[in-house]
Parts: structure tokens; sequence; C-alpha cells
């Protein structure tokens, strides 16, 4: 595909064509990208013009793209200690609690002993696998879970997925999406400053 | 992408990207394949009509399944007298069959956890092939602890939670901590599994052409838009699975040793167990791996994807594995003999020259002796050669199992209590039957699932790298610091898998700078 010198701002054309779908505002102004390289500069560009609202998608991660979009590290890492140690306090209570108490007044929730080959009752080392396999556990659904919750997944209505040309967003382009609640949003000039950054196609988001 | 050159999206050509150049990193995506391309050969295999080798081998693996179906019905209005195990062999099939699953389901959190920690890139193309199998091969191995008393419906004994007459499951048992070992390597491997799968299956939403597949594939890919921010704490989140599955998958088939460590029969009661047992389960594995990735790169067209250097460097991991198992077995002897214990010594004579000596020798053929050839070169880049080592392994690695717990079982401490153990057909059968449990699951998953990794393939392209933002009049300490940025992502563009012709050069800022730095762009 040829790069055209001066893209202009277009809708998506399937939303002319169907009418049951009103769209009401432009939310968005995307740019379309055909290399790493070229997002990566204009992201730069879009950065230093004062954005904050916006964002670079890919169809993959690119490497070192969240110093140029400024996004800072994730506390997701938090978040896996914190159930990691759940998980940990929980194996090694339910151990020992159904295993080393006999509490009576609780009937068949209050734990039992078993007396096997002369062993202690509150035999810790024996609970480590348990506690570990816990461990592990629970710190992987922080991650998974802290992953999804961080990132607001799933969210199965998002106005960039009604266009076609964000199709290729999980194929081989990259896409620059400037919201227009952005501080900075002037319909005027983000167009103009994202012409300059020479994408092979403008469009808006409309919802 | 102008200086690309693809050749037929389909059946490329087979190049030997087998070398060691220490000048050049050897490509992993062959031919100058484009993001594009990637993308069209993966899903090739989903969108091409229904092959006949896939429908053929569905419809057998739906007829195993149903054997399996059969024989259970069986096993449970009858009871467990239809397996062939009795004193004094009163674990057999059941257990050999699940160490034999959940070790071949060691490999695909191996190539997607430690691989990924030890940044061997050329992973991505089979991580998710044999991150699949394991999932199918934990469930053919979490089924036997389930039926194997004949008594499914109690089978919530195996939870915490106390029963009718109040009593606890007992933690200090090895058995117990197999039933958390098990689950929570289900349960990671799962879930690692399909957020991996997330991006991917966006890929499959956006080229969706009928409604349905729009609304599964959109559903499943959970609104992903590829957005940097969500790719930011997503890699972090893959970091952090991969740095906890790393212990779990070494803990599993640990405990799973334990279940014969911790008791006391000769040739059961050793330290060496653990170990061995890893190595065994990597090694089976990645047999496995091989046995599914040879046919399916042919028949699925990604030879450029699943290139020979990927098999060469299973075929080098099998290698090194079956040479620790190999050790393992001769420390076996030696420890027996040096342990100076009757009882001990005689149940590892009693392996290689007793009854059972057929099997304790095949077993020492297929582990030991086959993979010696994949010292040669040759030898690993011979697709035949490679499929049938492996294959040979598969069956010695379950061989082993048989032998350890079957030829320590037979023969106890007083000789009046000695027998032998025959499989019954319903063994039989069922172990088959496993077979179609598995293949049913995987052959599904490579019709409706993304079969590769195509985010992580991409990323490993020499493309997918940008050299970072440069601005005239930037004071020189800003700019050294962005740099530093860029290098600190790991990447090097050698290393990158860049092919060397036709791979885009990253601009060269500071040309004096050491190349292996990654600072030099």
């Amino acid at each position: 595909m040829s790069i055209l010198e001066q893209p202009s701002l277009t809708r998506d054309p399937s939303l002319d064509a169907s009418v049951d779908i009103e769209p009401t505002e432009t939310v968005a102004v995307m740019a379309e990208y055909e290399t790493v390289q070229d997002v990566v500069d204009a992201a730069d560009t879009v950065r230093r013009a004062g954005y904050t609202r916006f964002d670079v998608h890919s169809p993959f991660p690119i490497h070192g793209v969240d110093g140029v979009v400024g996004i800072r590290m994730t506390k997701l890492p938090w978040i896996v200690l914190c159930c990691g140690l759940t998980g940990l306090a929980t194996a090694a209570f339910i151990t020992h609690y159904a295993n080393g108490f006999e509490i009576p007044f609780l009937g068949q929730f209050g734990g039992y002993k078993y007396l096997i080959s002369g062993k202690p009752y509150l035999s810790t080392a024996a609970f480590i696998p348990v506690m570990f396999e816990l461990t592990i556990l629970f710190s992987a659904f922080g991650a998974v879970f802290g992953m999804l919750l961080l990132n607001g997944l799933p969210m199965h209505y998002n106005p960039l997925l009604r266009s076609h040309r964000f199709k290729r967003v999980t194929d081989d382009r990259f896409f620059i999406v400037i919201e227009t609640g952005d501080a900075k949003y002037d319909e005027v000039q983000t167009t103009q400053l994202l012409r300059s950054t020479k994408p092979v196609a403008l469009e808006r988001v409309e919802d | 992408m102008a200086t690309i050159q693809s050749g037929p999206l389909i059946g490329g050509l087979e190049v030997d990207n087998t070398y060691d150049d220490p000048r050049e990193r050897a490509p992993l995506v062959l031919n100058g394949r484009s993001f594009g391309d990637v993308t069209n050969i993966v899903m090739n295999a989903h969108e091409r009509p229904w092959s006949k080798t896939w429908t053929i081998m569905f419809a057998i693996s739906l007829a195993l399944l149903s054997v399996l179906t059969a024989t259970l019905g069986f096993l449970f209005s009858t009871g467990v007298g239809v397996w062939g195990n009795n004193q004094p062999v009163g674990w057999a099939f059941d257990i050999i069959n699940f160490v034999f699953w959940v070790g071949i389901g060691h490999a695909g959190t191996l190539i997607s956890a430690i691989l990924f920690l030890l940044r061997q890139n050329w992973r991505t193309s089979i991580n998710r092939f044999s991150e699949a199998m394991t999932i199918f091969a934990v469930i053919c191995a979490a089924m036997y602890p389930g039926i194997h008393v004949g008594r499914p419906w109690l089978a919530y004994w195996l939870l915490p939670i106390p029963n009718q007459m109040g009593m606890w499951p007992q933690f200090r048992s090895p058995l117990m901590w197999d039933v958390f070992a098990v689950s929570t390597y289900f349960t990671v491997s799962l879930m690692f599994w399909y957020v991996g799968m997330v991006p991917d299956i966006a890929t499959m939403r956006d080229r969706a052409k009928t409604k349905l597949g729009y609304y599964v594939y959109g559903f499943l890919s959970l609104g992903w838009t590829g957005s940097s921010r969500h790719w930011h704490r997503y890699e972090r989140m893959y970091l952090l699975l991969c740095a906890l599955s790393t212990p779990l998958v070494l803990s599993v088939h640990s405990v799973v040793s334990f279940d014969f460590a911790t008791s006391q029969l000769p040739g059961w009661h050793t330290t060496i167990f653990p170990p061995y047992f890893v190595a065994g389960a990597i090694f089976g594995g990645f047999a496995m791996v091989l046995t599914l990735a040879i046919p399916a790169r042919k028949w699925l067209g990604l030879q450029d994807l699943i290139t020979m250097r990927h098999i060469d460097n299973c075929a080098k991991v099998m290698l090194a594995t079956g040479m620790i198992v190999g050790y393992a077995y001769a420390t076996e002897f030696f420890i027996a003999w040096y342990s100076n214990y009757g009882y001990e010594q005689f149940v590892f004579m009693n392996r290689p020259i007793g009854p059972y000596w057929p099997y304790f020798w095949a077993m020492v053929f297929c582990n030991v002796i086959s993979p010696q050839i994949l010292w040669f070169k040759w030898a690993r880049n011979n697709l035949w050669i490679v499929f049938i080592v492996a294959n040979f392994v598969n069956a010695g690695m379950w061989l082993e199992r048989f032998v350890i717990i079957v030829t320590s079982l037979h023969r106890d401490f007083t000789v009046g209590a000695w027998g032998m153990y025959v499989p019954t057909w319903i063994d039989i059968a069922m172990f088959a039957g496993s077979f179609g449990l598995f293949f049913t699951g995987f052959l599904a998953f490579l019709r409706f699932l993304p079969i590769l990794a195509m985010a992580e393939v991409k990323t490993v392209m020499p493309q997918a790298h940008a050299h970072p933002p440069h601005h005239h009049g930037e004071s020189d300490d800003h700019h050294a610091a962005r740099e530093r940025d860029f290098a600190a992502t790991d990447y090097r563009p050698d290393e990158a898998g860049g092919n060397g012709n036709n791979a885009p050069k990253p601009a060269t800022d500071n040309p004096g700078d050491k190349p292996w730095r990654g600072g030099n762009w």
C-alpha cells in the first residue's frame, strides 16, 4: 500500500451503510501506521505535543513503547504478592487446623487428629507441599485476574471494535488513538498533528 | 516492508537454520515473512476447509474416546475387580497411566515458563502447542485418581472438607499433596494457556467469517484491542506466571514421586526420585511435543514458523534429559549395591533378570540407547529419525513407570506373598481410550483455537523493533537515558532472529558502541 501524503479524516464506511447503528458523537480519532518505527515516532510526537489521553494499539507488545507513551510500572506484582501470602496463610491454617486440633463443639468441622506411626499432629514440615501449592495457586489467580481487573477486561463493547480498519490491529497494523476527552484535543489541530506523523489513514471513532 | 520477499504462503521450502554461527543469530521465522504472513499462515490452518486427514484422525480419536467411556461405565457398574491389580500388585495401570500422562504434561509448562525466563526465543512457535498438550495430558492424568477406587461419586473426599464422620483429609500423606499439586498445576496451566491465547483469539475474532465465530471468539477474546497499556500489564502478568510456574512444574513431579519415595518399599524408597522423575517428565514431554509437532507442521504448513531449528533444539533437550534419566537408572543400581541391603539388591536384580526382564530391557533400549543417535546432527535433521526416537521415548517412559511400580511390588519381603501382575483387557482398553480423550481434545484445539502464539512469534521477527525516537536539540543526558530505557527491554537486534539478508537493519546512532551492549541504535 502506498503511503498517502495527506490522508483526510474519514468515517468508517460501514457506519454510513448501517441504519440500526446511530453514531452519536466522535469519541476519538485514530491514525493507522504500517511499521513499528512509524508508530513509535508518531507516539513520541503526540506525547511531546502534550496529549495524555492517547494510546498505541498494536498486534504484539512493542518493546520500548511504554516510555514513549508514558506508561508507569504496573502495581500488579504487589497484588500477586498479597495473593501469594493469602494462599500461604490459607494453606497453613487449613492443614494445621484440620490435622492438629479437635474442637469438640464445632462437631465434624472441628478438625481430626490422625495418630499415624506416633508422628506429631502439628507436623509443619509435612504440610509444606500443600502450603507451597496454594501459594502458587493464589498468586497465579492474582496475576491473571489482577491483570484483567487493571486492564478493565473483559470489555466486550468498545467503539474501536466497530471500525473495519481497526480489525488489522490484531494482524499487522499499528494505531494511535487520541481521545476527544483529552484537554489538548481540537479537531483541526489534532488532525494536523497526526497528519504530520505520516499515517496511512486517519479515521474518526464514533460511539 | 518493501524489502521483504515472500515465498508461497504454504509449504515453504525447508530451510536449514540449524547452523551455529556465533556472528549471527539463526532466524526463527524463515523465508522473509511479514507480520501479515504470520497471521495468514496460522489462520489458514483454521480457515481452510476441513481436511480429510483431520476428519479421519478425529473419527479415530472419538472411537477411542467411546471405548474409554464404555470401559469406565463397566468399571463403575462392576467394580475395580475388572482390572488386573490384586495382591501383591495393588497399584498398577491406574497409577502407571497417571504418572505417564502427568509426565507428558510437564513439557508444556517447561517450554512456556522456563524457556521464557531463560530468554529462549525459539519457544514462541511451539509453546501454544505444548501448553494445549499439557492441558489434555493432565486431564487424562487427573481422571485416574478419580476412578482408581471405582467410586467416583466419592471423589469429593479428596477435597479439604470433613466427611460425615468428621474426618478431614490427612495432610501428612503424599497422596494428599498430590491432589493439591496436580489440581494447582492443572488450574495454573489452564489459565496460562488461556490468557496466552487471548490476543490470538482476538485475531480470530477480527477475521471471523461467520456470526457464530464472531460472537464466540469475541466473547473469548474479552474485548482485546492491543492497547499498549494492556500489553504492559499483560507482559508483566506473563512474566509473573512464568516465574510462578517454574517452581510449580518442578514441584509437581517431585510430589508425584513422593507417592513412592515416602513409602518404605525397596525400589521406591529412595531420595533420587524427585529429580529423576522431573527429568523423566521433561524427557517424555518433549518426546510427545515432537510426536505432535512433526506431523502437524507438515499438515498445517507451518514449516516457516516451526523450523528445523526448533526440532533440533527439542531433540537436544530430549537427548540431555534422556542422559539424566540413564544416569539415574545407573545410580539406582549403584545405591542398591552400595546399601548392602539384601531386599533392595534383590529388587534391582529382579528388574533385569526377573520375570519382567523384557519390560526392563525394552525400557533401557527406548530411553537410554535410542536417544544416543541424537548426538549426530544428521540424525537430528532427519524428521523420520527424530519422530521414531520420540516414539521410542514415549513407549520407554511408559515402560519405566511399569517397571518401577510392578517390579517393586510383585516380589516383596516374603516369598510366599509373591505374585505376578497381568493387565486385563479392560486395563488395556482403558489406556487406549485415554489416548482417545487426549487426541480428541488436541485435534479440536488444532481446529478451533489459535495453534501458534501469533503475537509472540511477531515479537521475535526483525521488523518488530524500532529504535528510539531521536530529537534534535535534546540534551545528551536525556538521549542517553532514553537509549538505556530501550536497551533495558532486553532486545538486541541480532538476537531477534534477523536472517541477515532481508531484515531491515536498525539505524546506528553511535557506531563506536559495542553491538552486544544493545546501545548502538
